[in-house]
């Protein structure tokens, strides 16, 4: 059937318009054969394109659709969508990627930029011309999900994949769960403890009995795909064998000879090579650090549920989808750094959040009482090129929440803020005022203008010059400085490289489209949430969680998934049997029939995975996959090869 | 009259899906230029790309091709790599025979991830093509 072809081509508002001439495009390719229509448009993807394409296909019984515009990895899908909405099989339409692979990587060439986008969409029309209806597979899919990370974003994601009847396996690396909201005290705006959200989600989690929990426990390989992933979870005991009373627990702690810095305190305590829970974490046990154990046994004489024995167990799961939710690190100052680590007045505001939660009556700090608190914003964020470039955004409000609490819980203090221009956005904004009310004072640098930090023998001193009153040098004496740390990306990130889950400009875990497809990454079947994909609030994380959530549950709900058609035919008449394809084919789903009157090659289509491996290794060329046969190639080589 | 200096060659790339088709597009997100003369086609699998389309590309007017592979990440399990290899050897042969540069084909294994390894290896394969471009 000769084609009626409808083209159009994408601005992107000016993504793809600001380096490519999208207009000379289209006079370029409307003369190509088989094309019927032509457009540009400022945004494909808008409804009301969407709705103009669905009437120019049933208007003008076009039979196959090109859209120039973006990375298929993000609207494949719509487009396909907007195909069959108008009765065209979906596999008539053919993306080409003049974003991506062209606007944006060539952002400093438009001439060259509008050249290759000619092609690339010469090139798709050949396709186009050439494309055949199909009927899409169908694969089994696990109904099952892999949440790793059991902070707030993950237990969240776990109870909505629950409440949507789907099984979960909730992974968490450290030995308790709660993540970092467990190390808070009270949140804004809810005012509630940290301990008290995780202490609602864990219980929760333990009364659903589609929840399965790991605890010290981490994925070690992956191996297959969306549908069907098997994981390793490596699982390293606890080494209790039960409860030992709480008078047992506390004997065998003070017995153990080892002391080593206490990450869940940032460093400011020192804990066992023994240690429980603290009052936020869950489960409420003991566990043992066998990095640091040095196996003495005073610990196992004391209570007999404790047995060092215990080995490491390796489980073999097997998942439908990954839902990554693996959080942050807070940002660790470079020693020197507005004086951190040249002396023990300067602090970072997770540390100084957690001093605030374990003081009582006086703030004191190394036995002197607190009362001159300087706040230095955006440590470790907003740096020159080569650092952290980006806003962490939640570090303002944290700062601001943390000096109003602290000036509730010991009003004698006084904040000064060294902020570089305040961003607590929405309903922050209250917070600041409250901060400005209890008469906190801010004070303004600038990237050129940073405050500096003198640290001397009895005293340190914080300076800038304040934007705020014309420059004017202005010096705080503090007894304690708190440097006000943003998010960074886990330090160990490694799970994320074994599902090759591919990395941001600020090294976060990347998203499909910050707009459109926000919890989808490139890996099929792979979602992330929480403020492992960016820095992230709580109730941040908790949105996007729900949307990882949603999105996993549709790759696996149905209990099967529609794969593309792509498989490997056989060309009867110039097949002879011999034996190669088969050989190469690592899913034995191609074997030889007699049947008819030569022995030839016959494709088991249900295993089948489209490989293309038989198609080299063919001495007759007898093979080609549906969708990318020679034909379909060599067009496309034709039209982009053409000066 | 002389030939015209060209500023960059011509490539192919044949890029997968699942694996360097992203790290290729990534690197576009991240603004990390190189000629405009490359052209992506875009395949399941590295090890199911014939010979005769490589042959094709040249004798069209392409100076080289590059497979973006997907090494050991491939989803279709852990031979794709010797099986890219056999088909680039097959290539290579092919390309002896009609006195083309073996070294106009080029691979590496540009895992989803891998953007700047990708421009690094463009970059350095345009560099090499243009030098018997423009002796």
């Amino acid at each position: 059937m000769k084609k009626k072809l409808g083209v159009y081509v994408c601005h992107c508002g000016g993504n793809i318009s600001d380096y490519v001439d999208v207009e000379k495009v289209k006079k370029a390719i409307e003369d190509e054969g088989g094309v019927y229509l032509a457009k540009t448009t400022m945004f494909a993807c808008s409804d009301s394109n969407q709705k103009d394409m669905v009437d120019d296909i049933k208007r003008d019984d076009l039979n196959g659709i090109v859209v120039a515009s973006c990375s298929p990895k993000l609207h494949l899908t719509t487009f396909r969508n907007v195909s069959e909405r108008a009765d065209l099989n979906k596999y008539n339409y053919v993306h080409a990627n003049i974003r991506e692979q062209d606007s944006w990587a060539h952002s400093n060439d438009k001439e060259g930029a509008t050249e290759k986008a000619i092609r690339i969409v010469k090139a798709a029309i050949a396709r186009a011309r050439l494309a055949e209806p199909l009927v899409p597979n169908k694969i089994v899919a696990q109904k099952a999900v892999a949440v790793i990370g059991a902070g707030v974003a993950g237990m969240k994601a776990a109870i909505a994949l629950s409440d949507m009847d789907c099984p979960v396996y909730l992974i968490e690396r450290s030995p308790f769960i709660g993540g970092r909201v467990a190390q808070w005290g009270k949140l804004f705006t809810s005012n509630q403890p940290g301990n008290e959200l995780v202490e609602g989600l864990y219980n929760k989690l333990i009364n659903r009995k589609n929840i399965t929990i790991f605890t010290n426990a981490e994925v070690t390989s992956n191996a297959g795909s969306i549908g069907d992933f098997k994981l390793k979870v490596r699982v390293t005991p606890r080494y209790f064998s039960g409860l030992c009373s709480d008078d047992q627990l506390d004997k065998a702690i003070e017995a153990c000879p080892v002391e080593v810095a206490d990450e869940f305190n940032f460093n400011i305590t020192k804990r066992k090579a023994i240690y429980r829970n603290t009052f936020s974490q869950y489960p409420q046990t003991g566990v043992i650090d066998m990095i640091n154990c040095t196996r003495c046994g005073k610990c196992e004489a004391i209570c007999d549920k404790i047995d060092l024995s215990q080995k490491e167990e390796v489980l073999d799961l097997q998942v439908g989808s990954v839902l990554m939710a693996t959080g942050f690190d807070p940002y660790t100052p470079e020693a020197g750094e507005y004086g951190y680590q040249e002396t023990n007045r300067v602090v970072t505001l997770p540390q100084f959040a957690r001093m605030i939660e374990m003081s009582d009556k006086k703030l004191m700090h190394n036995g002197k009482e607190v009362k001159n608190i300087a706040y230095i914003y955006c440590v470790g964020s907003r740096q020159p090129e080569g650092g952290n470039t980006y806003c962490s955004r939640y570090c303002c409000t944290s700062a601001i929440h943390t000096s109003v609490e602290v000036k509730k819980k010991f009003p004698k203090v006084y904040n000064y803020h060294f902020t570089r221009g305040i961003r607590t956005y929405g309903k922050q904004e209250q917070l600041y005022a409250e901060s400005l009310k209890q008469g906190d004072i801010y004070l303004q640098g600038d990237e050129d203008n940073l405050p500096e930090v003198v640290v001397q023998e009895k005293k340190t001193l914080v300076k800038v010059n304040d934007i705020l009153s014309a420059g004017r040098a202005i010096e705080v004496e503090a007894d304690l400085v708190v440097l006000v740390t943003g998010m960074v990306p886990r330090a160990d990130n490694s799970v994320g490289s074994l599902f090759k889950l591919p990395k941001g400009r600020d090294n976060f875990f990347n998203e499909i489209h910050i707009k459109l497809r926000t919890v989808e990454t490139f890996i099929d079947g792979v979602t992330i949430a929480g403020s492992c994909q960016s820095p992230k609030n709580v109730m941040e994380s908790v949105n996007s969680a729900l949307a990882a959530a949603a999105k996993s549950y549709s790759y696996v709900s149905k209990g099967e998934l529609e794969t593309e058609p792509v498989i490997a035919e056989v060309d009867e008449a110039l097949c002879t049997w011999c034996d190669a394809c088969s050989t190469a084919c690592p899913f034995d789903a191609i074997s030889m029939s007699n049947d008819k009157e030569k022995a030839i090659a016959v494709i088991n289509n249900a295993v089948c995975k489209g490989c293309g491996m038989c198609l080299p290794v063919c001495p007759t060329d007898a093979l080609n996959l549906i969708a990318y046969s020679n034909k379909e190639i060599e067009s496309m080589i034709d039209a982009l090869a053409v000066d | 009259m002389a030939e015209k200096i060209r500023k960059s060659a011509k490539i192919l790339v044949f890029s997968t899906e699942k694996i360097s088709d992203p790290a290729i597009d990534m690197a576009g997100l991240l603004k990390l230029h190189y000629p405009p003369t490359v052209y992506t086609i875009s395949v399941p699998c590295s090890s199911g790309i014939k010979p005769r389309w490589i042959m094709h590309a040249y004798e069209k007017g392409f100076d080289g091709v590059f497979i973006a592979a997907d090494g050991t990440d491939c989803i279709f399990g852990e031979s794709c790599t010797e099986k890219t290899g056999h088909l680039v050897g097959k290539t290579h042969t092919m390309m002896k025979q009609k006195s083309i540069d073996p070294a106009r084909l080029k691979m590496a294994a540009i895992c989803s991830v891998c953007s700047e390894s990708f421009v690094k290896q463009i970059k350095g394969f345009n560099e090499y093509l243009l030098k018997t471009i423009n002796p």
